[in-house]
């Protein structure tokens, strides 16, 4: 180790120099930039408040934002590649890692194009269990969202109380699968496990005190001067041009676009559920982030109803043993468990060379997949449109003409994940 | 640890050695690089949060810029695209300077062995303590750094004057 | 306001673009369109302008790959999923591209998010979209050579560290003493 001597690596290092011309940018910045009237300048990768590894090119006159150009893919992982080589089973364990805030959303999202691929059921139950975890999921995303964006814009202790919440449902996931964050609990044809008794208890004390939890952080923002000052008439998005734009979910529905996935095209039995989909005015930072806090109170509120219905016995996976291994009981007992759950684990299931298309709606918007399968036991490709892909994309709309340092409020409030967009 | 019980004693005199008083002080005030890449940045943003609190060992500051800080969590898996931007910020980093890899992406690609992914983030930057997991739990961050922290109270302030 | 009626996607496309529409294709309720190449843009506009079909929300579009088997006529077929939120209902249009010239014609003009996603596929598949603003690699570095998603692309990955090789594997990473 040298301390005193100046480091060896850096002393024969050129100047780091902006690779790339300024030609491959002719016609995406202003012909200002050319003539150095306006500045191009860089944010991120490394960045405090870019969430993740988003790198964004700006051209500045002053301190307003003339043009602007994301660039991602410092996380693309190949996920997609990778699925194709996987059975369609183990492909669910790749799904989690995408948008690593909301991972019940991808696995389900994954599972039911393979459901619809293979044409497989879901017993009644499971699909209650799901929605139970997915708006669980949606919580636990959101409430990152409010202790980053919080955070982002100078609000130090939402962050630390949201995190308080959030370790309550983690602990909850960690009780019905063995994992706090990457839970892989969805598979094809149901869930993993049953719940277990400790997290039906843990998840009717957490839905007894949450709401007033939320009151609190509303309390801390939402009619707080200097949070409205920066937020309100910033990243303004119209209804048409977001649609235009494919932005989709709460960002959507800040511009006041009545459109929910859940209650438009319901999936997974959503039709059963009572509850109302908030919608914005203005479609500025604002009306994004009071309507995810709304939001909040929504999930709560389907979570406690699908726990009515939801019977305490029963089967939570489907029975088709073509395509689900039996349970573990039966092995020691039956033949032809055994096969079953050889050929299972071994080969996989076989989908037939067709292509299916499903969408949900995850905590940050549309998610869909495209699988296509090839006949055999893995897939022929996948896709993944995931919403903070698109939400990047339009970002430029939202923020031309703002202040360099509105942008922090606007990347907040689109809550994006770098790894749902680069996946 | 010789220094606080001595004091304590009201003693007046303190006798250590320089290693033991140096190592001490880096040890309680070790402060991280805010650097975030992916679904372990979030466990590692738990670590900090309200529960399991990484300030109790002297972690509360975590800087934004490389020239600030002693400790890079690389958290995350580490595409061929950030590659170059993780080492040029571990260039920045003054010495003396640790590297803990926290989870399975970040010491050796885990779950994904593909095209996309460097395999292993000590390909491009020398690694002090690997942590598994994926993500790693809190208490297993934790449990590295205080692994870091044994590491670095072995070291020898002489050993670096060469 | 009340709505117009809603229509049905396949017959006015077949009746307002007769040449367009090559195939109809169902699977699970899904509704595919096969479109010729050069119409794609055409057909767009269609869905989205005329009253009772109104698909104003493009969805998704994605490539796919039929590399060994070849069993669709032509090697890559690009997929555009489309929205309908007046009626609730989706449409999925797909489009075969050679081999030999994988160029269509760019949809941006119709959607603007189109944009993006035509970025990716030109950057993982190799599929070049005519009209497309921005056509620089979105996920994978500037210089990589190839596209991922391409199935004869390798997947890649590493020898695994064992006992007998693990020296030769430790000579490539960087030491912290030098
Ligand atoms: S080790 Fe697991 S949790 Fe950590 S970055 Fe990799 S995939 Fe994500």
């Amino acid at each position: 180790m040298t301390l005193m001597t100046p480091d060896k690596s850096q002393e024969n290092q050129q100047p780091t120099q902006w690779e790339g011309s300024l030609e491959e940018l002719k016609g995406l910045v202003s012909e200002r930039a050319f003539t150095g009237e306006t500045m191009l300048l860089n944010m991120g990768p490394h960045h405090p408040s870019t969430h993740g590894v988003l790198r964004v090119l700006l051209e500045l006159d002053g301190e307003e934002i003339i043009n602007l150009l994301p660039d991602v893919g410092f996380l693309h992982t190949g996920i997609e590649k990778n699925i194709e080589h996987k059975q369609y089973e183990k492909g669910v364990t790749l799904t989690d890692r995408m948008d690593y805030l909301a991972p019940m959303n991808n696995n389900f999202s994954f599972c039911l194009a393979i459901e619809k691929l293979v044409d497989l059921d879901v017993p009644e139950r499971a699909q209650i269990m799901r929605v139970i975890c997915l708006e669980l999921t949606r919580i636990n995303s959101h409430l990152v969202w409010l202790g980053t964006h919080a955070l982002d814009m100078g609000a130090m202790s939402v962050f630390l109380y949201a995190f308080i919440q959030r370790e309550k449902i983690l602990r909850m996931f960690e009780m019905i699968s063995g994992q706090r964050l990457m839970t892989s609990y969805m598979r094809p044809g149901g869930v993993w496990r049953d719940f277990t008794d400790e997290f039906y208890t843990a998840l009717d004390s957490f839905l007894s005190v949450f709401p007033s939890k939320v009151d609190e952080f509303q309390r801390l923002l939402t009619n707080n001067p200097l949070w409205i000052d920066r937020t309100q008439g910033i990243g303004i998005i119209e209804p048409e041009t977001a649609l235009a734009w494919g932005v989709s979910g709460p960002s959507l529905r800040g511009s006041g676009v009545n459109w929910d996935l859940r209650k438009a095209m319901p999936y997974s039995g959503y039709e059963q559920y009572e509850f109302t989909v908030p919608l914005g005015e203005h479609g500025d930072v604002y009306d994004r982030f009071y309507i995810r806090i709304l939001e909040m109170y929504e999930s709560v509120k389907i979570i406690q109803q699908a726990l009515k219905k939801l019977p305490r016995k029963g089967p939570f996976r489907s029975e088709n043993r073509k395509f689900v291994p039996p349970p573990r009981a039966e092995l020691g007992r039956s033949m032809e468990a055994v096969i079953h759950h050889f050929k299972l684990w071994t080969e996989g299931f076989s989908a037939p060379d067709d292509e299916v298309y499903v969408a949900v709606e995850s905590p940050r918007g549309e998610l869909s997949v495209y699988l296509h399968g090839t006949g055999g036991t893995k897939p022929r490709r996948v896709h993944f449109k995931t919403p903070s892909f698109m939400h990047i994309a339009a970002m430029p709309v939202m923020s031309k003409g703002h202040f360099i340092a509105d942008l922090v409020a606007i990347i907040g409030s689109i809550d994006i994940v770098l790894g749902d967009c680069d996946r | 640890m010789g220094v606080v019980s001595s004091k304590l004693g009201n003693l007046g005199v303190v006798t250590t050695t320089l290693d033991q008083v140096f190592n001490w002080g880096r040890n309680g005030a070790m402060w991280p690089l805010l650097f975030g890449l992916a679904c372990c940045a979030i466990e590692m943003m738990a670590t900090q949060a309200s529960d399991y609190d990484m300030s109790r060992f002297g972690m509360e500051l975590n800087r934004a810029s490389p020239r600030q800080s002693d400790l890079m969590i690389v958290a995350g898996r580490v595409t061929r695209k950030m590659a170059p931007v993780v080492r040029q910020l571990y260039d920045q980093m003054p010495y003396p300077k640790y590297v803990v890899s926290m989870g399975d992406c970040a010491s050796c690609s885990g779950v994904y062995n593909n095209y996309a992914l460097v395999q292993g983030v000590d390909e491009i930057v020398p690694v002090d303590v690997y942590v598994a997991g994926c993500p790693p739990r809190p208490e297993q961050l934790i449990h590295g750094i205080m692994t870091l922290h044994e590491k670095v109270r072995g070291e020898s302030i002489r050993n670096w004057a060469s | 306001m009340s709505l117009p009626q809603p229509k049905d996607p396949v017959e006015s496309v077949k009746a307002a673009l007769p040449t367009a529409v090559l195939d109809v294709t169902a699977f699970r309720g899904d509704t595919t369109l096969v479109v010729a190449p050069e119409q794609i843009v055409a057909v767009c506009k269609y869905l989205r302008d005329t009253p009772g079909l109104v698909y104003n929300f493009l969805s998704d579009i994605s490539a796919v790959d039929y590399y060994p088997e070849y069993n669709r006529p032509g090697r890559f077929g690009v997929v555009y999923h489309l929205l309908s939120m007046l009626y609730k209902r989706r449409i999925t249009l797909k489009t075969y591209v050679q081999e030999e010239e994988p160029v269509l014609d760019s949809v941006v003009s119709v959607w603007p998010a189109a944009n993006w996603l035509e970025r990716e596929i030109i950057d993982m598949m190799g599929i070049d979209f005519n009209g497309n603003p921005d056509k620089r690699r979105v996920l994978m570095p500037a210089d990589w050579n190839g596209h991922p998603h391409r199935r004869d692309y390798p997947l890649g990955y590493e020898t695994i560290m064992f006992s007998f090789n693990v020296e030769e594997i430790m000579k490539h990473k960087p030491k912290a003493t030098e």
